[in-house]
């Protein structure tokens, strides 16, 4: 299984237009990505393109967060998406 | 067809075909089957095609929507096909459960994870539920609850407006407000004052006007009439064509030049920074609410500090008067309430909270008092719900102790204002919120529509009430009067602002909207020619009668369309 670490670089957190912004972008990946706050247990953790469940997550600015997935292409999804959650969208 | 009367709400002459508002969907029975033929695929394929559909139309609206608007459109479009939404929902289906019922409960189940989060997160909880009720009428083929889409002007016709439908209220399009419910102090007088549209309350029978059916809307007269005549024309015309409104300078004066500070009402940072923006002179009442509703437990003390300093930094150098917690069983905190009180009006609310439950109270004041010592507003703070001078100089020295140099108290229970005398002595300053001094002095529940006559600020009793806590704050001044405020939506009349000032009120404080039409009004009068009004009022026997008087001595009105 493929991880990265990753933390959130928008300042309202994963919230509002970041978090469309990432849920649009997990559901277009080939593979199924979850998504859980550093340090919670892997079965808890959420389908990442699920935007209710990213919500519900409580993701802060400066929060940290593991990406995981398996597969073909596993590594190449979590390398785009920590992209995207490392970049402050507000600031666009 | 005949013209219903109303009570007007916010002053202006249209006509326009009427638009209803659908009715809000009954919940599914949570034990409601499959339909006849039916099979668990089907039903799923049933509920994916409705949650696409309503993903369709949402980012449809977004297209044409303002770029504020078009975000929440197009996150909320991203809800109706969550992939967690659509899991939770089809495994409720294979269990038996039909589309609608299974869509309904699942959403429920994300709706109060998001509330128990508080915050912003709580207020997103709204959008899951909207998408759900969107789904649900789409299942059922009823229209969508919520105001209705239109690519053309319409005169929208609801039994009452809900706070939440400000948000998808286009006022481009709707050129009116007609309800068959509330009172001059319901959602949609609120809405309605804040957005600056013509609306009647409390117009029963509107409900039976056909769809689409062209009405002439006075909102002044409080008058609706179906099939308008070349009369009810020429007098929309002549509004459409009225002066334009000056821009409010930042500096509410008289025409004598006696300053009147025009302040606003807000309710977080958000609305501090739009209130800034329109040129309010500081803000005459912060409702503090905001931080705490939806919430399970008591906001911590760095969250309360961050969110005052938010809104006294956008004032700086300005007064900003805190209002603390006002909860009660209508505003339910479940750390702080009662819910099961037979009469929550009158019951454990605003500042009474302290003595049920204390520790909150103390705990907002220390957050406040940090918040303004890093600030460089001038902060005051007030209670709400005063009755008595006991209940005043406790919360003055509840202050103190925080390190708050001004406190006051919200004049809204008619013994404070009868007493104001002493309630005065033991504080700095008084905010009279009308909208529950009027409820309080007519016995009247401010939402129930049957009550709208007698739930009105007009009313000479309440202009009394008004006069007497003026006087009894000069004589708890001695040489100095202590200063009088109103905050409530008597303030954002403008016919009622002169009247108000007549009486000897020092600040009005009022939605962002209303800034610029009070001040145009008052800058008409002179002190003198305010307090004429004033007493005209106060003579008058009964709120028609002194709106009619001071109205006719207020010819700006009719100029400026108010």
């Amino acid at each position: 299984m493929a991880e990265r670490i990753a933390t959130i670089a928008s300042r309202v957190g994963l919230h509002a237009r970041p978090a469309a912004i990432f849920a649009e972008a997990a559901a277009e990946q080939p593979v199924e990505v979850t998504i859980a706050l550093e340090g919670e247990p892997v079965e808890d953790a959420l389908d990442a393109s699920s935007i209710l469940s990213l919500m519900g997550l409580g993701a802060e600015h400066g929060a940290r967060v593991v990406l995981r997935a398996e597969g073909d292409g596993a590594d190449a999804a979590l390398d785009a998406l920590v992209a995207i959650l490392e970049t402050d969208h507000d600031a666009e | 067809m005949n013209a219903i009367h109303g009570v007007g709400v916010g002053a202006g002459r249209v006509v326009g075909p009427v638009k209803h508002m659908p009715a809000p969907l009954a919940p599914p029975a949570s034990d409601a089957a499959w339909p006849e033929g039916a099979t668990a695929e089907t039903e799923a394929a049933r509920l994916k095609e409705a949650a696409a559909a309503v993903a369709d139309q949402l980012r449809a609206r977004a297209a044409s929507a303002a770029p504020a608007a078009a975000e929440v459109l197009k996150s909320t479009a991203l809800m109706a096909t969550d992939s967690m939404l659509r899991k939770n929902s089809t495994k409720l289906i294979t269990a038996g459960r039909n589309a609608e019922s299974a869509v309904w409960e699942a959403a429920e189940a994300f709706a109060s994870s998001l509330l128990s989060l508080g915050g912003y997160m709580a207020e997103r909880a709204t959008d899951v539920l909207d998408v759900r009720a969107r789904i649900v009428a789409e299942l059922r083929g009823v229209p969508a609850p919520g105001i209705p889409g239109s690519e053309t002007p319409f005169v929208l016709v609801a039994e009452d407006l809900a706070p939440a439908d400000t948000a998808t209220l286009d006022p481009g399009i709707v050129v009116a407000l007609v309800t068959s419910g509330g009172g001059p102090q319901s959602h949609t007088a609120i809405i309605a004052r804040a957005l600056g549209l013509p609306a009647v309350v409390a117009a029963d029978g509107v409900g039976a006007i056909p769809e689409g059916t062209e009405v002439f809307v006075d909102g002044a007269a409080g008058l609706v009439r179906p099939e308008p005549d070349a009369a009810d024309r020429a007098s929309a015309e002549a509004y459409a064509a009225r002066e334009p409104l000056p821009t409010f300078t930042g500096r509410g004066a008289l025409a004598d030049g006696t300053s009147v500070p025009l302040l606003a009402n807000v309710g977080g940072a958000d609305d501090a920074v739009a209130a800034a923006a329109e040129g309010a002179e500081g803000v005459g009442l912060l409702r503090t609410e905001f931080c705490f509703l939806g919430r399970d437990t008591e906001p911590g003390h760095e969250e309360q500090v961050k969110a005052y300093r938010g809104v006294f930094d956008a004032f700086e150098g300005k007064k900003v008067v805190v209002r603390t917690l006002d909860a009660g069983a209508d505003k339910p905190l479940p750390f702080l309430t009662d819910t099961s009180e037979p009469n929550p009006a009158l019951g454990v609310r605003g500042y009474r909270t302290d003595a049920a439950t204390p520790g909150v109270l103390a705990r907002q004041l220390a957050a406040i008092a940090e918040a303004a010592d890093g600030s460089a507003a001038e902060v005051w703070v007030m209670a709400p719900m005063i009755s008595t001078p006991a209940e005043a100089r406790d919360f003055a020295a509840l202050c103190t102790e925080a390190g708050l140099e001004t406190s006051g108290v919200m004049v809204e229970v008619p013994s404070a204002a009868v007493s104001a005398g002493h309630v005065l002595a033991g504080v700095g300053f008084a905010s009279i919120g009308t909208n529950d001094l009027t409820q309080y002095t007519m016995a009247a529940d401010r939402q129930l529509g049957p009550l709208a006559a007698l739930n009105d600020p007009w009313q000479p009793a309440v202009l009394r009430l008004i006069e007497a806590t003026v006087r009894g704050a000069a004589e708890a001044g001695g040489s100095t009067p202590k200063p009088v405020g109103v905050c409530g939506e008597a303030a954002a009349d403008p016919a009622l602002a002169v009247v108000l000032v007549g009486l000897g009120i020092s600040t009005l404080s009022m939605t962002a909207r209303a800034l610029a039409p009070v001040a145009a009004v008052l800058a008409s009068v002179d002190a003198g020619r305010a307090r004429e009004l004033a007493a005209l009022a106060l003579a008058a026997e009964g709120p028609a009668e002194a709106r009619q008087a001071v109205r006719a001595g207020l010819p700006v009105l009719d100029s400026l369309g108010l």
